[in-house]
């Protein structure tokens, strides 16, 4: 008798469960902990839909939108003309945060250091062999600077952090964009490889003289110092919440959202950001879901954002969220 | 009346039993079967899906593929050379610190060690084939690596220096560095085999060599492991099946830069480190194309090193049959 009963509650629960609806998702890493916090959230305000996210990596997020084997999709970059080629319907980019990518280094006594973009970009050419280079020197007059070879340290893994970072140095030397140029992977001219933020981070930790680039949050955790940048305008920013947004709000934001945020013309925008989007269909196939995925979007555009700063990710600017939520009235279902 | 059953019970029986044993064995000899054939039919099928899943990199860079030393997703350049180089010397360093290391401890474990003392060894060596290889990564980042570089690799310089394989600048990461990782992590599978191996070395063959007046040594060296090569070859060689496919540890500890460099001191890359830290965020259909492509080499190569160390099994184990008297 008490197993009937088992029995019966089993099927009334999964019964329930069928009744909730199922909205599934796929794609980049970066946005993960904050994708998930909403998806927890918003669970509590509307219970009847659940959202499952993998993240399985931007290629892997654009690659199961197009085969529309999700209701949505998520990108550490924008999709390329010719993969948008391939999609059965128009697929619509919404931003939703964005993130600092930052110099850092291993240096005695983890002094704060002032870089230009050629300077960067002359490290990772590896055309600066010596911390005591003239250059770095120039920039940091009161840093006494060790004579150590410069050790530098970029992802072994294919990411969005790694497009970031080679976007800004192709927006700041002609060098790099002609030899190296942009994506996700790059044939780097010097240097070693490390798995993942928390790979780069590990090494740079250990090996006197290296420098690298993390996402801001991993330099903060494993206590590593990074470097002020100087931007278009000529001032040199220490990277944050607030100058990553001042960054977006300067940024030239085509139509279609598909746009770099590298290195604006903002007095205080932070030069190395990038924004991570969310990939949906214009055109839902399934009305039911289609409203439920719109009324998510028009949460997480609204109330969501406010979550960001807490989880280190900059929120988007108000300009930008006006235009995201006039994007998503375009969606139909 | 009764006896009568008893007759005709005891020779239906055997009868029936006979039909069914027939049947049984019929019914499971074929079911082996199909079990050993679904081993090919996997590996058939893991390769024809690694052929179509590759087929525009084939096509774009045909034979080229394998002796191009580029890799450049930008541009679209795919070449598996230095992955290739990667993956073999890695394997081969492996093989050189952990085959002596594993054959020893087996030699120990069965010839010599005392009694209270084999059980510890053994459940401890097996622990160590049940480090998740991540976690070993992660001691290879934090610990092993370190310590090679402040001691291990500046002592090897100053003393081995002289050759091109022990020069140049010093970062810890290195294809030396996988080589020992892999070396950690195939040491509890070459010795446990090579264990069950020289543990089936018949008791008469020790004896009968030292009825001859043979010393310990003499007789584990004629005897036991002479006895033994060809088994104890057959465990070497899943090693380094293992060896050759082993990604997250080596990818954390390697250096993983796409280089073919005469020195240990220098990073390199193995064939299974770029597919597991690329295809996720591979968007073009060529990129991904490649990376399948490299899976299609790295079986290739598996294959190949297989079949190149039995063939050498079977040249130089031949000589060795008939050293034994």
């Amino acid at each position: 008798m008490r197993n009937l009963c088992f029995i019966l509650c089993a099927l009334g629960l999964a019964a329930n469960a069928a009744a909730q609806m199922l909205i599934n998702g796929a794609g980049a890493t970066f946005p993960y902990p904050i994708y998930s916090k909403w998806f927890d959230e918003y669970a509590k305000i509307d219970p009847s839909v659940r959202f499952n996210y993998q993240s399985i990596g931007s290629g892997g997020g654009q690659k199961q939108i197009l085969a529309r084997t999700v209701d949505f999709g998520a990108s550490d970059g924008p999709m390329s003309d010719e993969n948008l080629a391939k999609a059965p319907g128009k697929i619509l980019h919404l931003p939703t945060v964005a993130g600092a990518v930052v110099v850092t280094y291993n240096l005695p006594g983890a002094p704060k250091l002032k870089l230009d973009g050629a300077t960067v970009a002359d490290l990772f050419l590896g055309k600066i062999t010596r911390w005591s280079d003239k250059r770095i020197a120039a920039l940091n007059p009161d840093v006494k600077l060790p004579g150590d070879d410069v050790v530098v340290v970029h992802r072994s893994d294919g990411s969005g952090t790694t497009y970031i970072w080679v976007d800004y140095l192709s927006s700041v030397s002609k060098e790099w964009e002609t030899k190296v140029g942009r994506g996700t992977s790059v044939n780097w001219p010097t240097g070693l490889g490390g798995k993942g933020n928390e790979g780069v981070a590990g090494q740079i930790k250990q090996l006197p003289g290296a420098v690298g680039y993390v996402e801001l949050i991993y330099a903060k955790q494993n206590k590593l110092p990074y470097a002020d940048v100087k931007n278009a305008g000529g001032n040199y920013v220490t990277p944050g919440i607030e100058s990553v947004t001042e960054a977006m709000s300067a940024a030239t934001i085509p139509d279609d959202f598909r746009f770099s945020m590298v290195n604006p013309t903002g007095e205080k925008a932070y030069p190395i950001a990038g924004c991570t989007w969310l990939l949906v269909y214009e055109q839902q196939k399934d009305s039911e879901k289609g409203k439920k995925l719109v009324e998510f979007l028009n949460w997480a555009i609204n109330q969501g954002e406010s979550m960001a700063a807490a989880l280190d990710y900059a929120p988007l600017p108000d300009n930008v969220k006006q235009r995201v939520l006039e994007r998503i009235k375009t969606i139909q279902y | 009346m009764q006896a009568d059953i008893e007759t005709a019970t005891t020779t239906a029986l055997p009868q029936g039993h006979l039909v069914q044993r027939r049947f049984g064995d019929r019914a499971f000899k074929w079911l082996t079967l199909l079990m050993a054939l679904a081993v090919f039919a996997l590996i058939f099928l893991i390769g024809s899906e690694l052929w179509l899943g590759s087929h525009l990199a084939l096509r774009k860079f045909g034979w080229r593929f394998l002796f191009s030393k580029d890799w450049n997703p930008v541009s679209e350049q795919f070449g598996a050379l230095p992955f290739i180089f990667g993956t073999l010397v890695s394997s081969l360093i492996a093989l050189l610190i952990a085959v002596p290391v594993s054959i020893a401890s087996a030699v120990f474990l069965t010839e010599l060690a005392p009694k209270w003392l084999r059980q510890p060894l053994i459940t401890f060596i097996e622990l160590l084939a049940a480090v998740p290889s991540v976690i070993l990564g992660l001691w290879g980042v934090f610990v092993m690596v370190p310590w090679l570089r402040e001691h291990l690799f500046p002592r090897l310089k100053s003393a081995l220096g002289f050759l091109p394989l022990f020069q140049g600048p010093v970062y810890g990461v290195s294809m030396l560095a996988g080589g020992i990782i892999i070396a950690i992590m195939i040491v509890p599978i070459i010795t446990s085999v090579s264990r069950e191996i020289l543990r089936s070395v018949p008791g008469l063959q020790r004896e009968a060599a030292y009825a001859l007046g043979a010393t310990r040594w003499e007789v584990t060296r004629i005897a036991v492991l002479s006895y033994a090569k060809k088994g104890l070859f057959g465990a070497v060689i899943l090693g380094l099946g293992r060896a050759l496919g082993e990604t997250m540890a080596v990818t954390m500890v390697i250096g993983n830069r796409p280089e073919i460099a005469a020195s240990l001191f220098a990073p390199g890359y193995t064939l299974a480190s770029v597919v597991a830290n690329e295809f996720t965020e591979a968007t073009t259909d060529i990129y991904l194309n490649a990376l399948f492509e490299i899976g299609l080499v790295l079986l290739g190569v598996t294959i190949l090193v297989n079949a190149i160390a039995r063939l050498l099994l079977r040249t130089f184990g031949g000589a060795g049959v008939k050293a034994q008297p």
